[in-house]
């Protein structure tokens, strides 16, 4: 069974990378492949990443409070790369009023301020395709 | 060095701080010896002010209580400022948003999402009017969180205390201005370190010239620990910073007199209760150190480091949000019992969102309950001789000196952001706080001590999508009626001195009122400079 494989990126403006650090290592530690894109990566590269990687989920991280611009554009792109299989994940400052909007475009998991890291690492392990787990 | 990560057996009694500080059980007069009074803590307003800068403490003059705010447009943060003033704040502190940080205007592609969201959207001179609306700005003072762009929104704000009426010689306030600890902890840069330096110490110079009140720097430790450094590194590289700028500064020309007293600093006042007090005290005497045997600076206002202080935010939870009330408290008394010359206070939603006006008040009354109800400010450094504080200091000040002499071996503190290297230092003890919190070493009420599954709601702050709009309109009708001749000529000159060596501010106060944006001017600037990116590692 190879690893699983993730992007983890960070679009926007904003430059606060302690969350996606952290999470990056906590899901290598996990045993997870994980690749930080850096700072300030535009949908198109972030996508772009995911392809050139195999990734099997895009992690992304927003805390500046332009989720509701940036996901919808990102999940275009993935659908017209026919990236669907590819499990999506965000963890930032995402205020309760605009979780279902980011669940209806296909966010599967969205972490708000206080998760920890142990679930975030449960719900990617139990929700990547498991065609890809086995890949 | 007494600060490591080395574990200590359970057996000696002796614990370990999250620093990494091992920690006694109890501390007596031989945890002190050799410390002189004198030479080591002097009286307070006495070098090497260890214990204080002011002679009368608190008596003479409390701290300012600035409460650090902007959101959405202009108006409704210049409407918060008026609140935040009436109930008794006693200076100003401007959160700009992403788009402005970054020099970019509210149309520009970039900013799409960002404008007004984290702090208040500031993109040309009538955005900077509307901000200080009916606000004395001779009597406030004014802070200014922003750091690339730094030179060019102080510009703007000169302009507006001008049309105010108030002379530039009065006109006190604070520029943040610190690049470096973005490049090392907050990433809000622009341009590569040469010129980002070159901007600051034009800053240094103009004002030491025209603006003699205002502080030209606020060298940040704040983010440095919200990026998950320890309270050593917090210190260590905070001041390491300061070293460069006066570096900086005395190679542009002036003398460390001329522009080190209005050097001011900004730190963190986290969990650890006595550590944080002794990181103050610490950072004075080191700086007052260096400053005089370093640089051999004379002027006694060059040897005391001011310094402003805010709770961490880091340290708020999203689970049972009211706890941070008292979180929040015990930093601030902290803080005031460290001496700090200003004071901010998160409110306890800002794990959530921006604060809401109730969670604001909240966290004003709460300094005013320390500073008017606690009676810790009747006594000028009231914890100076503890064995415990007097040793933790001694120790925070060794550490910080091995920091300092491990940078300069890099050859400089940019050099060792070129390395990476307090980045590495960073994200290694943020990755290490993060496991202690969930292995419930480092205990977290709320998190992973006292859980209480119910989930605690507060109210929050949501920002409006149509700001934006408003903000983009705004920019559009601006550029539809200004002389537009008068903004390229301005521009082009703005370009041609970035090529130089000539003082920018005198050039960036004339494309300010050619009425050109932020963006156009900082765009000016890139074409010339080009833009800075670091290697991302995890």
């Amino acid at each position: 069974m190879r690893k699983i494989r993730v992007v983890i990126a960070k679009p926007g403006l904003d430059g606060h990378d302690r969350g996606a650090k952290v999470i990056a290592r906590s899901l290598r530690d996990a045993g997870m492949e994980v690749v930080y894109t850096g700072l300030r990566q535009s949908p198109e590269q972030i996508v772009g990443s995911a392809l050139q990687e195999d990734a099997d989920v895009i992690g992304i991280s927003i805390l500046s409070g332009a989720h509701n611009h940036i996901c919808p554009r990102i999940m275009n792109l993935i659908a017209e790369k026919g990236l669907e299989d590819v499990l999506v994940v965000i963890g930032g400052i995402i205020p309760d009023a605009d979780v279902p909007g980011l669940q209806k475009i296909g966010i599967e998991g969205i972490f708000q301020p206080g998760t920890t890291m142990q679930v975030i690492v449960d719900f990617i392990t139990d929700n990547v395709r498991s065609e890809r787990k086995t890949l | 060095m007494a600060f490591t990560q080395k574990k200590t057996a359970a057996t000696t009694g002796i614990s370990e701080s999250a620093s990494g500080h091992p920690v006694k059980p109890l501390y007596v007069a031989e945890d002190i010896e050799g410390l002189d009074y004198s030479e080591h803590l002097g009286d307070p307003g006495e070098f090497p002010f260890t214990r204080g800068i002011h002679e009368t403490g608190y008596l003479g003059k409390l701290w300012t209580m600035r409460q650090f705010s902007g959101f959405g447009t202009p108006e409704e943060t210049n409407r918060r400022y008026r609140e935040l003033l009436s109930a008794g704040g006693t200076g100003l502190s401007v959160a700009f948003d992403l788009p402005t940080l970054m020099g970019r205007d509210p149309d520009d592609e970039m900013s799409a999402g960002e404008v007004g969201k984290c702090g208040a959207s500031v993109a040309c001179l009538d955005d900077m009017r509307s901000l200080f609306v009916g606000i004395p700005l001779g009597e406030v003072t004014t802070s200014m969180t922003i750091n690339s762009p730094a030179a060019v929104i102080f510009a703007m704000y000169l302009v507006v205390a001008e049309e105010h009426g108030v002379s530039w010689k009065d006109l006190s306030g604070t520029l943040q201005n610190d690049i470096l600890k973005e490049y090392i902890a907050q990433k809000e840069y622009i341009y590569p370190p040469e010129p980002s330096m070159r901007m600051v110490t034009d800053v240094f110079s103009f004002c030491s010239d025209h603006v003699p009140r205002w502080n030209t720097i606020s060298v940040s430790g704040y983010h440095i620990r919200e990026a998950g450094a320890t309270a050593l590194q917090e210190l260590a590289f905070t001041l390491r910073n300061g070293i460069e700028y006066v570096e900086f500064g005395m190679r542009s020309g002036l003398s460390a007199d001329q522009f080190v007293p209005r050097m001011s600093f900004f730190f963190n006042a986290h969990n650890n209760f006595f550590e944080e007090i002794a990181k103050y005290r610490a950072a004075r005497k080191l700086w007052a150190t260096v400053m005089r045997d370093r640089f051999g600076a004379t002027d006694p206002r060059s040897l005391k480091l001011r310094f402003h202080a805010q709770t961490a935010g880091v340290s708020l939870t999203a689970q049972q949000p009211y706890n941070n009330v008292v979180r929040t408290a015990l930093q601030a008394l902290a803080a005031v019992l460290g001496g700090a010359n200003s004071l901010h206070t998160n409110g306890l939603d800002e794990a959530l969102s921006l604060p809401t006006k109730e969670a604001a008040l909240i966290a004003l009354r709460t300094q005013q309950i320390i500073a008017h109800e606690s009676e810790a400010v009747k006594v000028t450094d009231p914890l100076g001789g503890s064995y415990y504080l007097e040793s933790l200091t001694r120790d925070l000040e060794a550490g910080a000196v091995e920091y300092f002499n491990q940078i300069d071996g890099m050859g400089g503190m940019i050099p060792a952001i070129e390395q990476g290297y307090p980045q590495r230092e960073i994200a290694q003890s943020a990755y290490g706080s993060q496991q202690a919190i969930e292995a419930g070493v480092c205990p977290v009420i709320g998190v992973n001590r006292y859980v209480d599954e119910s989930k605690q709601t507060v109210p929050t702050l949501y920002i409006d999508e149509d700001i934006a709009d408003q903000q983009r309109e705004r920019i559009r009708r601006l550029k539809s009626t200004r002389d537009s001749s008068q903004v390229v000529r301005s521009l082009d000159e703005l370009r041609r001195a970035a090529k130089g060596r000539d003082n920018l501010m005198p050039l960036l106060l004339e494309a300010v009122r050619a009425n050109a944006t932020l963006g156009e001017i900082c765009d000016a600037m890139r074409d010339v400079w080009g833009e800075y990116e670091e290697t991302p590692f995890v």
